[in-house]
């Protein structure tokens, strides 16, 4: 056990910079990630059908071919088939992206559909352009009921990077791994990445519930106490996994 | 490098693909009975009128739900190396999984009217007479397109169970790729195949939610 | 349209272009149909407001008022017939063929510009306060100056008397102030028509009368012309120079309120006065 801590404290420059590999893919494909849900989901109500069908057929196929494929595919087949090469992180990368950029358009989709027609209304009894009344009025709306369900996305994604450690990327449980094979203290290493996934995971739960509750109070909602630290609850964790 | 789609080891690896997919399906369907029955119990416990039991099973089911699958599942095969990897694997998804399908169950009982507890409480039904006979049958109606798609979403994560060595559809797969350097061909196809499962699948259970009135 | 002043008191209606007496009404409804799926709503609809005109629509509920003002407001789209405001095709032209031509987004904000909607549930903006929710749509639709727009958006404010709520969210106000805020919403825009969607039907009765006193006051000293859908028949009366009288989708009777309370001529018109009034 003392000989488990010695070779972590040894080890630890890898640990700390496979703490930030895991960071990093977790930021860079929730930011993807992110980007292709607003893409896809506006895409989804446009009026014009191609528009719409385009997004539909991206959505399912990245929901419907499985994280895990697409990182092996990116990793493993496409520089067989192209000749071109990305990074381990690189891939990681935009597998997150593309597979959560995905779940999350249909967050984003449901968000704008579930604000009220008649703020729809409202905006065109006030003349705004279309463009004026999904930025100015719905989106705004819709924004606080994404965060939720985005905040689950979140988590799930984080939870999704040690698949890191299949294509050598050197995140953190590469570097935990690399601990316990030294030391063969199988439980405590595993127990320490669990824990340490777990901090991980509550850190970004309290940072998106202040994002929550500052959105929240633009709208002159009243967050409710103590909400701070509360994790996902039924229905968002119904959400983001019950739509997969 | 860069080489041509060769449809030679499509056709040579199919069978070998699907062969492992038998284990998937096998995986999935008992991931989610655990899942299923596991969750109730949860769902359950988490509602025991003692703090000794509901804040220990709550906080245990927040750590699981928060931390990732892959470790977990490697980490039990490697604590228990007797066992066999596929049967860590099912137990492993299907603890994972309950963590969510317990939320299902905990708001198909949220959802049960305050005035049937009541009710039960005014005709002195034993705890048990009450959850069995009047709670859960109310809770549990609804539930089915959730647990369905959680189901489907298990089926994407059995991957992971390569991982331990379980010789599912993309154990299968890389075995094959590494052997014939075809990884294009038979990642491809596994892609595939999760698709035509799943897509359809999960058509049914949004059908399914609307008829339910979700 | 003058933007000069800020005063109610402008005409907010243009002067009638040359060559035309003045004489053409403002809306003119030229058989219009609206249906949906089998249900008809409006049956071959025809009639016209003269601007300046405030007239009130009253009618047993879903007798097709609302929809009028909806389809004014291009929220609905016509089945059949064409609308006229001032003039010009609102939502749609009719083909030599006969059938209908849908107007394009451009067409649609042109023609909205001269008409402004007070909503039922006010409808007022939630991600924004009071004031922005009042210059929003002078600032980026009509392009005027942020500060104008907040001058008159207070000048507006004061006259609903809700100079205090400048800075106030929209859950903080009671439904009375909500509608209110909302009706300095519409006038900030310089509608020449007002639609009023029964707006005190969702206020507490308390607050109905301010509304209402509020709604007479814009009425009489504003060129504003005004098309209300209520069940208030006291409004109907003290502020309405016409009232129709709606049956399933067609006109019953019109005239003036006092011909209209107090001798009606349609036996529906009659059944309907006794049970509301």
């Amino acid at each position: 056990m003392s000989d488990f801590f010695s070779t972590l404290l040894d080890e630890f420059p890898q640990v700390r910079a496979g703490l930030w590999v895991t960071v990093e893919a977790t930021v860079l494909g929730s930011l993807l990630a992110l980007l292709l849900s607003f893409l896809l989901g506006l895409m989804a109500g446009s009026r014009l059908l191609p528009v719409r069908g385009v997004s539909r057929v991206v959505v399912e196929f990245f929901r419907g071919t499985s994280l895990y494929i697409q990182l092996f595919w990116l990793y493993y087949a496409m520089p067989q088939l192209t000749g071109y090469e990305l990074t381990p992180l690189v891939c990681g990368v935009v597998a997150f992206g593309l597979n959560y950029g995905a779940y999350g358009s249909e967050i984003v989709r449901g968000a704008i559909n579930s604000v009220p027609r008649a703020q729809y209304e409202a905006a065109v009894a006030l003349n705004m352009t279309p463009f004026h009344r999904m930025r100015k009025v719905i989106m705004p709306q819709a924004w606080v009921q994404m965060i939720p369900s985005f905040t689950n996305l979140l988590i799930q994604l984080l939870k999704a990077t040690p698949l890191l450690w299949l294509i050598s990327a050197a995140d953190l449980m590469t570097a935990v791994e690399h601990v316990r094979s030294r030391t063969g203290e199988t439980l405590v290493s595993y127990l320490l990445l669990l824990v340490a996934y777990f901090v991980l995971a509550y850190a970004l739960t309290l940072l998106m519930n202040l994002l929550e509750r500052t959105a929240k109070r633009r709208l002159g909602l009243h967050p409710g106490a103590g909400s701070l630290l509360k994790t996902r609850t039924a229905e968002s964790a119904a959400t983001a996994g019950g739509t997969r | 490098m860069s080489q041509t789609f060769d449809w030679d080891a499509v056709r040579d690896s199919l069978p070998l693909l699907l062969q492992g997919f038998r284990v998937t399906l096998l995986a999935t369907v008992l991931g989610t009975l655990v899942a299923a029955v596991l969750g109730l119990a949860i769902a359950v416990a988490g509602r025991a009128p003692s703090r000794w039991v509901s804040v220990p099973v709550k906080t245990v089911m927040e750590f699981v739900r928060a931390t990732p699958l892959l470790v977990q599942l490697v980490g039990a095969a490697a604590v228990f190396t007797s066992v066999e990897p596929l049967t860590i694997g099912i137990v492993v998804l299907g603890i994972h999984y309950a963590t969510y399908t317990s939320e299902v169950y905990r708001a198909g009982i949220d959802g049960v009217p305050k005035g049937q507890w009541e009710a039960c409480r005014a005709l002195s039904l034993t705890p048990r007479r009450t959850w069995q006979a009047v709670i859960l049958p109310q809770a549990v109606r609804n539930v089915l397109p959730a647990l369905g798609n959680y189901a489907i979403s298990m089926f994407k994560e059995t991957p992971f169970l390569a991982v331990i060595t379980v010789q599912e559809m993309v154990f299968e797969a890389r075995k094959y790729g590494t052997d014939h350097f075809a990884y294009t061909e038979v990642f491809t196809l596994a892609g595939l195949v999760f698709l035509v499962a799943s897509y359809p699948t999960s058509l049914l259970m949004r059908k399914l939610e609307k008829r339910l009135g979700h | 349209m003058a933007t000069d002043s800020a005063s109610l008191k402008e005409p907010a209606g243009s002067a009638p272009a040359p060559g035309t007496t003045g004489v053409e009404p403002l809306v003119r409804f030229d058989k219009v149909v609206k249906r949906y799926g089998d249900h008809v709503v409006l049956d071959e609809l025809d009639f016209t407001v003269k601007r300046g005109e405030h007239v009130t629509l009253i009618g047993p509920s879903g007798s097709g008022k609302t929809t009028i003002l909806r389809l004014l407001m291009t929220l609905e789209k016509v089945s059949d017939g064409v609308i006229w405001v001032d003039g010009s095709p609102l939502s749609h032209t009719r083909k030599p063929d006969g059938s209908l031509k849908p107007a394009g987004e451009k067409q649609l904000r042109e023609s909205r510009k001269k008409i402004g909607m007070v909503f039922q549930q006010f409808n007022l903006f939630p991600n924004m306060k009071v004031l922005q929710n009042i210059t929003e749509a002078p600032v980026n639709v009509l392009g005027m100056e942020r500060e104008e727009a907040e001058t008159r958006a207070r000048e507006l404010l004061d006259m609903v008397g809700l100079a205090g709520k400048v800075d106030a969210h929209p859950s903080q106000l009671s439904g009375g102030q909500q509608q209110r805020v909302a009706i300095a919403r519409a006038l900030a825009m310089r509608p020449e028509i007002l639609l009023l969607d029964e707006v005190t039907s969702a206020l507490d009765p308390e607050l109905v009368a301010g509304v209402l006193e509020l709604l007479g006051d814009i009425a009489r000293n504003t060129n504003i012309t005004m098309l209300c859908v209520t069940h208030e028949m006291n409004f109907a009366r003290d502020v309405s120079e016409k009232v129709l009288m709606f049956d399933a989708g067609r006109v019953v009777e019109s005239g003036t309120p006092e011909k209209i309370f107090t001798d009606p001529e349609h036996e529906r018109t009659r059944e309907f006065l006794n049970a509301v009034l």
